[in-house]
């Protein structure tokens, strides 16, 4: 990109700085996008305003200090017969701004604590999710839902078949190409995405089979550590049907920076299809007796639905 | 005059030593081997400045192009530990030896030929890890930080630990050195309350260096009998826990941060006073933040932890004890910016380094404290935002400052001025750069882009194409900044005063330019006019 190019880029960006900052949605990471998105789930609201509250304040305060610098970089300038004056301290400025700064992180802190008590509160959750990490990539098995417990509804999910071609090294295929409908797919895309209603507050119990990952879906405000040995819990509720993308978080190896997460949020009528739909399928070859224990994992994989990631209304 | 008036009737009778291995490899001299710190840590930045190219370079625009994924994580992992443990703590450890003893009129370090080990460990350290880069297994790749169970899946791993164990030995010997040089050694009027900041902040720092050290050589050791001797400290399979590692080591990782931000603190509270031609503000204040912030470094490392899955009251506390450091701190900037108020500037290259230094450390700062905030973390955490607040703090924070440094000094080092013109051609042409370089890693970790990603999605292009672009702009503007080095020290005409800058207070512009091989043998005589901060009332 030429010196032109990038003077380009930053007018575009000054263009887009409004939509971004702005209250446009971002289901997926857009091109120039500025600003934390505002997450599709009742809690990831949280970390969005406080994002932009503590932006907010160091941009004021950055205002400030940065003004009366430059302020005493223009007006006490030797080459403008400045003379250095003598005093070294003055108690009084100095507990202001000792006292400023410590009020305004109480409240900052008050902020913050209200909203990480609700966050880790997954109690009164209708559905549970658990999440394991392999290197590289998710296997996702339904625990309960409304009170029942589902049984033998579980698979992996690693990168698309077309993400994975094209990130070989010299592959020649065009990154840009990989789309799904109008958006751009590219190492956001999976075989086979995690399924959940809308409206329904999920709880998602995250561990490994290996090393450490992350399960990081920004629509849901949060990430965890996927750890081997230890369970985590969090919760999400998805306020809109519709397709919601990440990845792991986590090094973890070389394909860290390919195992991604989709979640698709479905109505709950069309959920409770879905979920009928997948448990009729693991009946099928639990009923054979061939279906060796060992086995389990790759059988119920292949029972998983076909890859359905386009946008869901 | 004080180095005059008890040097006078002194015979220079025994100089440096002639043979080139009897001057740099046997030395006990505290100049000479602050120089070998100092050649040292340029050698490793431009090291681990090309990786951090070849990182670019990958990242220029999406799709795999150069290297494949494994390779990737390597050069991180390297860049970061070549420039924490090669680069900023050398040239950190490099100033001292040479600025220290002259600040507090000291004749020499006091343990001149632990000096030498404490340097001479590094080399090889260096060439033990950065051999694993040409073995079959490559280099660690599992992230500086070497967490457990992933790096337990290296083949280098042996490599890295010992590595880890010679650099911690180095820096322990080179930090007890430097606590008894500075309370020991102190000429006679030259009280703790009236030495330089710089000197300050790496008396702290030592106290620092000294606690934590030893904390990472035993979790790396843990590593080690975990991977080779069948020890289950983070092995979940026989009763262990990855988590306690991390505990582990960022106990030792969050004081090793301010390790590596202290003596820059102290190098631009002597720098703004020089050339603002004003005393500091608030000099006891600005000593007890430094002591304040090195306090609650031992009590924050979970910070770097909020997404474990760490217990409710756990992240509270930690969060609180994280958004204090926001006070001290805040402090420092203010009386950086007080110090200049009503001053009379003039900005010559370490003038606007420093300057650069107080603006774009106080970005990092204010990233530091939304990073604190444990929900918004739970976005940010893991994300180019993180790259984006650390490398302000470190490489316009730690690294500007160390440049500032070389520029403030080098006239005493070397005798000679360096080309003015240059250094600010180094200077504008960094300050630009690095901009264009970490800022738009903002937008992009807020965006969604993890770190540690070889590959992204093509939503992510346009500000790692800047981003690329200003990296390798700035990546080539610092071989300017070797050319003004060379120029400087071997072909400059411009001979450097004693004094070299007109606002220079403190011992060290009292001994000639350069300064000779051995200076203050007689403790020089002190009048407090001559100190930076002799005359200290608040």
């Amino acid at each position: 990109m030429t010196s032109g190019g990038i003077r380009r880029s930053f007018t575009a960006a000054a263009a887009l700085a409004l939509a971004s900052f702005g209250s446009v949605v971002h289901a997926a990471p857009g091109p120039w996008q500025l600003n934390m998105q505002r997450g599709e789930s009742t809690w990831s609201q949280v970390p969005y305003h406080l994002n932009n509250i503590s932006l907010a304040v160091c941009t004021v305060i950055g205002i400030l200090v940065f003004g009366a610098m430059f302020i005493a970089m223009f007006r006490f300038r030797k080459s403008r017969g400045a003379v250095a004056e003598k005093w070294s301290h003055n108690t009084m400025v100095e507990v202001v701004w000792t006292t400023i700064p410590v009020v305004i992180l109480v409240v900052l802190a008050y902020l913050a604590t209200g909203g990480l008590t609700s966050w880790a509160d997954t109690t009164g959750s209708q559905m549970t999710v658990k999440v394991t990490g392999y290197q590289w990539k998710w296997r996702y098995d339904y625990v309960d839902y409304q009170g029942k417990p589902i049984d033998k509804v579980g698979f992996m999910s690693k990168l698309d078949t077309q993400s994975d071609r094209t990130r070989q090294l010299g592959s020649g295929m065009d990154p840009f190409a990989v789309k799904v409908g109008d958006e751009s797919t590219y190492l956001l895309n999976v075989d086979n995405p995690l399924v959940v209603p809308v409206d329904t507050k999920i709880r998602f119990v995250i561990t490994s089979g290996d090393v450490i990952h992350s399960w990081w879906v920004p629509a849901t405000g949060w990430k965890l550590d996927a750890i081997p040995g230890i369970i985590n819990a969090a919760w999400a509720n998805f306020q809109t049907p519709g397709t919601y993308r990440g990845q792991c978080a986590e090094l973890c190896g070389q394909d860290h920076g390919f195992m991604p997460i989709v979640v698709v949020v479905k109505s709950k009528a069309d959920f409770a299809a879905w979920l009928a739909g997948q448990q009729a399928k693991s009946a099928a070859p639990a009923a054979a007796p061939a279906a060796a224990s060992s086995a389990a994992a790759p059988q119920t994989s292949q029972a998983a639905p076909v890859a359905d990631t386009a946008k869901q209304g | 005059m004080s180095y005059a008036a008890t040097h006078d009737h002194h015979d220079d009778h025994h100089g440096a030593p002639k043979g080139f291995f009897q001057r740099w490899c046997m030395s006990t001299n505290h100049k000479d081997i602050g120089t070998l710190y100092l050649v040292f840590a340029l050698t490793m930045f431009f090291i681990g400045g090309s990786f951090a190219m070849l990182i670019r370079a990958e990242l220029f625009k999406p799709g795999m192009q150069l290297m494949q994924p494994y390779f990737f994580n390597q050069l991180t992992t390297m860049h970061a530990l070549v420039m924490i443990f090669g680069a900023i703590m050398p040239a950190f450890v490099g100033l001292g030896n040479w600025m220290i003893p002259l600040m507090v009129g000291a004749p020499d370090m006091a343990l001149p030929r632990m000096n030498n080990l404490s340097f001479w460990i590094l080399p090889f350290a260096f060439l033990l890890m950065l051999s694993t880069l040409f073995m079959p297994g490559g280099g660690p790749a599992g992230g500086w930080t070497l967490y457990p169970p992933l790096s337990l899946q290296s083949d280098s791993l042996a490599y890295v630990v010992f590595a880890v164990h010679l650099m911690g030995i180095s820096s322990i010997m080179g930090a007890i050195n430097i606590i008894a040089t500075i309370l020991n050694m102190r000429a006679p009027g030259m009280e703790l309350l009236k030495m330089p900041v710089f000197v300050w902040s790496w008396l702290i720092t030592a106290f620092l260096l000294i606690a934590v050290m030893p904390v990472l050589a035993g979790a790396v050791t843990m590593l080690l009998t975990d991977k080779y001797f069948g020890t289950n400290f983070f092995n979940p399979g026989g009763g262990g826990d990855p988590v306690l590692y991390q505990h582990i080591f960022w106990f030792f990782g969050h004081p090793e941060v301010y390790i590596m931000i202290l003596p820059a603190f102290g190098i631009i509270s002597e720098i703004v006073p020089t050339f603002a031609r004003k005393p500091i503000f608030g000099y006891k204040a600005m000593v007890f933040a430094i002591a304040s912030i090195a306090f609650l470094s031992f009590i924050v490392w979970a910070h770097h932890m909020f997404a474990v899955g760490l217990p409710l009251g756990a992240e509270i506390f930690f969060m609180y004890a994280t958004m204090l450091i926001a006070v001290p701190t805040g402090v420092k900037v203010f009386n950086w910016v007080a110090t200049i108020w009503g001053s009379s500037m003039t900005f010559e290259t370490p003038m606007l380094f420093a300057i650069a230094f107080i603006i774009l450390f106080t970005i990092g700062g204010f990233s530091g404290l939304m990073l604190a905030l444990v929900p918004a973390d739970f976005q940010y955490h893991d994300t180019y935002f993180v790259v984006a607040h650390f490398h302000y703090v470190l490489v316009t924070g730690a690294l500007f400052a160390i440049i500032a440094a070389s520029y403030y000094w080098l006239p005493k080092w070397t005798g000679n001025m360096y080309s003015e013109f240059w250094g600010k051609v180094h200077f504008w042409n960094s300050v630009i750069w690095v901009n264009v370089l970490f800022f738009p890693q903002h937008f992009l970790g807020l965006a969604g882009m993890p770190r540690r990603i070889p590959d992204y999605n093509v939503a992510f292009a346009n500000f790692n194409m800047i981003s690329s672009i200003g990296g390798f702009l700035f990546g080539a503007t610092q071989l300017i900044f070797i050319g003004v080095l060379i120029h400087c020290a071997f072909f400059s005409k411009k001979k450097a005063t004693d004094r070299v800058w007109e606002g220079a207070r403190g011992l060290e512009w009292t001994v000639p330019s350069p300064a000779p091989h051995h200076t203050f043998e007689v403790p020089p005589v002190i009048h407090d006019d001559e100190l930076a901060h002799g005359h200290v009332n608040d």
